[in-house]
């Protein structure tokens, strides 16, 4: 994956949060994920990507922020089933948009979430995973792009 | 008072569309579905006058439920709300009769503006 890849992803995730009123999130600088360990926090929303490029991508989170993320999107019910939902939409809408960059033959899968660490989420070795961390009053969720290269 | 039917497999979604026009005078959400088969389903008994429609949802996918619908209700207009943004996926949703797309994530006030355009459209008739 190179810059600009990376980039696209970056782009997406600050789109995202500008649209979510009152959050003034900051997007980090992306780092490489030596280990073939997963990030992971309280809630995880998992896209698995084909096509030209195989993959996932998955936004991992602590529940806090996804309650908070919900309270500014104004929906009232902020249910354990809602916090999830939440973070399977966030990683949906930034891979789908991502095919504005690689076309249509970037398929998506419909979203997977998961609650606590995933026990079978793992990052293939031959693939350069990417973390792009968020930063959001005291939280720290993380947007992961592991993806084959072209 | 114009009907909507939301289909979107997302709950918080549909939770935030139903919240946004839960006070309007013009628009009246008479429905929610998970996907377009039940999309489709409520289709008879609700007989919207516009619908947002999310495309990759499980069972049956946008675009598909775009075509059916027009083959069952073709007054209806449809405002295809997906993260999907590139121009192929537009212009399928389009080709098969949708009549507006907007693309995820979207603003309260962008995606009134959007129904308003299928509102006139309706209006028009």
């Amino acid at each position: 994956m190179n810059e600009e890849f990376i980039n696209t992803f970056v782009s997406n995730m600050m789109k995202y949060l500008s649209h979510i009123p009152n959050v003034d999130a900051e997007v980090g600088t992306p780092y490489l994920i030596e280990s073939d360990a997963s990030i992971s926090y309280d809630i995880t929303g998992i896209i698995g990507i084909s096509g030209k490029r195989k993959g996932c991508v998955y936004f991992t989170a602590p529940r806090i922020f996804m309650s908070h993320l919900l309270m500014m999107l104004g929906v009232k019910d902020r249910s354990n089933e809602n916090l999830l939902d939440l973070a399977g939409e966030i990683a949906n809408t930034i891979s789908g948009n991502a095919r504005s960059d690689f076309g249509e033959k970037f398929h998506i899968s419909v979203p997977v979430v998961v609650e606590g660490e995933p026990q079978n989420l793992y990052l293939p070795e031959r693939v350069r995973s990417f973390a792009i961390p968020i930063t959001w009053r005291t939280y720290t969720p993380v947007l992961v792009v592991s993806l084959e290269d072209e | 008072m114009m009907k909507l039917l939301i289909v979107d497999d997302s709950n918080v979604i549909r939770s935030r569309i139903d919240n946004i026009y839960a006070k309007s005078y013009e628009i009246e959400v008479v429905g929610k579905a998970v996907n377009g088969r039940q999309a489709v389903a409520m289709l008879k008994d609700l007989e919207p006058d516009i619908v947002t429609m999310d495309l990759t949802m499980p069972e049956m996918d946008g675009i598909a439920s775009i075509k059916r619908f027009m083959e069952l209700q073709p007054s209806v207009k449809i405002l295809v709300v997906s993260a999907l943004s590139d121009k192929a996926t537009g212009i399928k949703a389009l080709s098969k009769g949708a009549r507006g797309f907007l693309c995820k994530p979207f603003t309260d006030e962008e995606l009134t503006t959007a129904l308003q355009k299928l509102i006139d459209a309706k209006n028009r008739e």
